[in-house]
């Protein structure tokens, strides 16, 4: 697969020089790491930039922060790798988070990513064939009081059992193959 | 900013107010709900029945009952204040409509429940009133005295000193003693110092730092001060989770506020103290938590801990000594320096000063997030607050401390909830989340979960913690499956011993209390699980 930033990191010099034709979201991730002042310690927060824009970080784009930052790569992937947030890999048109904190987990969250990993055929982490859906797990995200909670698309949807969450997540099938 | 300009804004805020107030509560769990929705409805109904003059329509932060939200509060002056539950939007125009003599079919809440009228607000007592994302709002409740009363009437030993006689210790967990933190940072001989405050708020069932930094930002921001300003700091951080996207939104504008207001920056409300505050955000990663591993975060590294001493007092970020305390332990600062020592020594009990938010979750009627004193009985929280479990089950247990804590079993409901009490059962008050579990949850089964918890987010420095939790794991696992000997279960529990006494940080240190505390209080349900021929070699009656 061709890496996004590929021909980007060999090139040295000014920012207009290294986006030939312009991918604007490296001159957008330029200009937060400016803003940074290009400090190491903000590898984290360009890393968040790079997601935002890129919706994943893939081995080019790892390069390219590690070379503008003017840190070894090998550091930089090892901080994407460490953190869970960062996805080395492209999500689904859909993405389905279930929070399985001890709430949700108490109140049955298990059986909703059960039945929803059986109706999507795979396991969570992992995106269905056709990429229209991602199923993936959060470890809490701090909503408890309406436990069980699924995130869809980043909206956070509140006391919901295995019948609704399949609801949603089967029209999301059935409308890619529609 | 000067007092005169405070309390100048205070009187004009106050002034403004209309006789009616809406507050709608926009935290997290009402915001999913359509809490902005219902907010806009409302500001639409009020302008089209031309109460504009009568009627405020006010977002506000945590209302307590997240389970029955969206919630409205009704304040009219002169009448007793109402509070609507499970608003829809579609309800705004019949709701607004009362004011003119008409009625509605939204239900109401009780608040004379055990609920609201036993919470003692002093952490939470802007949330659900003030609009977080208004200074104005904060400064009209006394917000930014406590800085103003420190930078000019006191030296920083005084603040200290203040701090230390309130007895409010670290409500993080360890219930250090937070005078004492700060007496040893201001000790510390260096040109630069941090403070940081912890808003990685990692244990899966709590939510209590993100609805204050969601409901009440400025208070946090006001504590940071404070504390820099006692230890001589010039620089603070707060680190927060990816995870909490609206309270880093509501920071940012707080801050940029603050900045604006001459409350941040160089010359802090025109006196020669310096402090700046920055964000630093997190990305999923639980041991980010523990304060050496949060420190390599903010520096841009993998969040790996390492061994204290050097405590962060001495050498911590960037080599700096640090202060790091939690959000609630700085959300504690302003009323102890406005209210004064004695009066927050005159909450809670002897050892364990002032109050704790609680976030009530799991098998329990009314979820939602209660702040009590310290000593107030675990069955007054879960029964008379919380209403009990549902369907008429009988409460088994309720955990806190999340994957570093134990479980309390219903036997011992009656303990006073404070650090000493609860640590002597085998778990810690934790950060503040509280499970409750009835008789239909699988103790085992909860053990695993914490313990998969554990694996998942060990840093994998140290092998008793990413070798230990994997081997836990799985022993449960063969426990729940059936297929293990009275030999496992020995091997489970001296493997909790050697993880619990040997790993680097409090993480490997505390992943096994789950299981012991489960071992302590519920064995049975693991002898039951024992292969058949090998559960007469473990008890003396077996009834199969």
């Amino acid at each position: 697969m061709q890496n996004v930033a590929d021909d980007r990191i060999t090139k040295t010099g000014s920012a207009a020089e290294s986006h030939p034709g312009g991918d604007k979201r490296f001159r957008m991730l330029e200009t937060q790491i400016k803003r940074q002042q290009y400090r190491q310690d903000a590898l984290i927060e360009v890393l968040h930039k790079a997601q935002e824009l890129f919706g994943f970080l893939d081995d080019g784009l790892l390069l390219f922060v590690a070379q503008r930052l003017k840190v070894p790569p090998s550091l930089v992937y090892g901080v994407a790798t460490f953190y869970h947030h960062f996805n080395l890999k492209p999500k689904g048109d859909h993405t389905c988070v279930i929070c399985m904190g001890t709430a949700c987990y108490v109140r049955g969250a298990d059986q909703v990513l059960a039945a929803l990993e059986e109706a999507t055929g795979v396991k969570a982490g992992g995106t269905t064939p056709g990429n229209e859906v991602s199923l993936l797990t959060a470890r809490c995200i701090g909503t408890c009081g309406i436990a069980p909670a699924v995130v869809y698309d980043d909206r956070v949807t509140g006391k919901q059992t295995p019948e609704m969450a399949l609801e949603r997540v089967k029209g999301w099938m059935s409308h890619a193959a529609g | 900013m000067l007092l005169a300009d405070l309390l100048q804004l205070k009187d004009s805020e106050l002034t403004a107010r209309r006789p009616v107030t809406l507050r709608c509560c926009l935290a997290a769990g009402c915001l999913s709900s359509a809490g902005k929705e219902v907010k806009e409805a409302l500001d639409k109904a009020v302008a089209e029945a031309g109460l504009d003059d009568r009627v405020q329509v006010l977002g506000v932060g945590c209302l307590r009952l997240c389970c029955e939200g969206p919630l409205v509060l009704c304040e009219e002056q002169g009448k007793e204040p109402i509070l609507y539950e499970r608003v829809q939007p579609e309800d705004a125009t019949s709701l607004v409509g009362t004011f003119k003599g008409g009625t509605t079919h939204v239900r109401r809440g009780d608040l004379q429940h055990p609920f609201f009228t036993r919470q003692v607000s002093v952490v939470l007592e802007n949330c659900g009133v003030i609009d977080p994302d208004r200074i104005e709002c904060y400064i009209s409740a006394d917000g930014y005295l406590a800085l103003r009363d420190a930078l000019r009437e006191m030296s920083p030993q005084e603040v200290i000193h203040t701090i230390t006689r309130s007895g409010l210790r670290g409500r993080g967990g360890a219930g250090y003693p937070t005078g004492l933190k700060w007496a040893t940072v201001a000790k510390t001989r260096s040109a630069r110092k941090y403070v940081i405050c912890n808003a990685d708020e990692g244990d899966p069932g709590a939510f209590m730092d993100r609805s204050i930094l969601e409901s009440d930002p400025h208070r946090v921001i006001e504590g940071m001060i404070i504390a820099a300003y006692a230890v001589g700091a010039e620089q603070g951080y707060i680190y927060v989770r990816a995870e909490y996207p609206l309270a880093i939104q509501r920071l940012n504008t707080a801050i940029r506020q603050a900045k604006t207001a001459g409350l941040l920056g160089s010359g802090v409300m025109e006196s020669p103290f310096n402090f700046d505050v920055a964000i630093r955000i997190g990305a999923g990663a639980f041991v980010c938590g523990e304060e050496t591993a949060l420190m390599a975060s903010v520096e841009g590294q993998r969040g790996q801990p390492h061994p204290r001493p050097p405590y962060p007092a001495e050498l911590g970020l960037f080599g700096h000594p640090t202060l790091i305390n939690n959000v609630e332990t700085f959300a504690n600062v302003p009323p102890i320096i406005r209210k004064g020592a004695d009066w927050f020594a005159g909450i809670g009990t002897e050892k364990s000063k002032g109050t704790k938010v609680f976030a009530l979750a799991g098998k329990i009627n009314r979820t939602g997030l209660i702040e009590v004193p310290m000593g107030t009985p675990l069955r007054v929280i879960v029964e008379t607050m919380g209403g009990g479990a549902p369907d008429g089950n009988q409460i088994k247990a309720v955990q806190t401390g999340g994957p570093s804590g134990g479980c309390i079993p219903a036997s011992h409901l009656d303990t006073p909830v404070e650090y000493e009490s609860l640590a002597a059962l085998g778990s810690i008050m934790g950060s503040g989340g509280m499970i409750v579990m009835d008789q239909d949850t699988n103790m085992v089964d909860v053990a695993r979960f914490f313990m998969e918890f554990c694996r998942d987010e060990s840093c994998g420095k140290c092998i008793p913690c990413r070798a230990g939790t994997v081997q836990l794991y799985d022993l449960l696992g063969k426990l729940l499956e059936r297929r293990a000997s009275a030999a496992d279960l020995t091997q489970l529990e001296e493997l909790c011993d050697m993880v619990k006494h040997t790993s680097l940080c409090g993480l490997g240190q505390t992943a096994p209390n789950p299981v012991l505390s489960t071992l302590n209080f519920f064995r049975q349900e693991y002898l039951n699980l024992l292969q058949a021929e090998n559960r007469t070699s473990a008890e003396p009656a077996a009834t199969g």
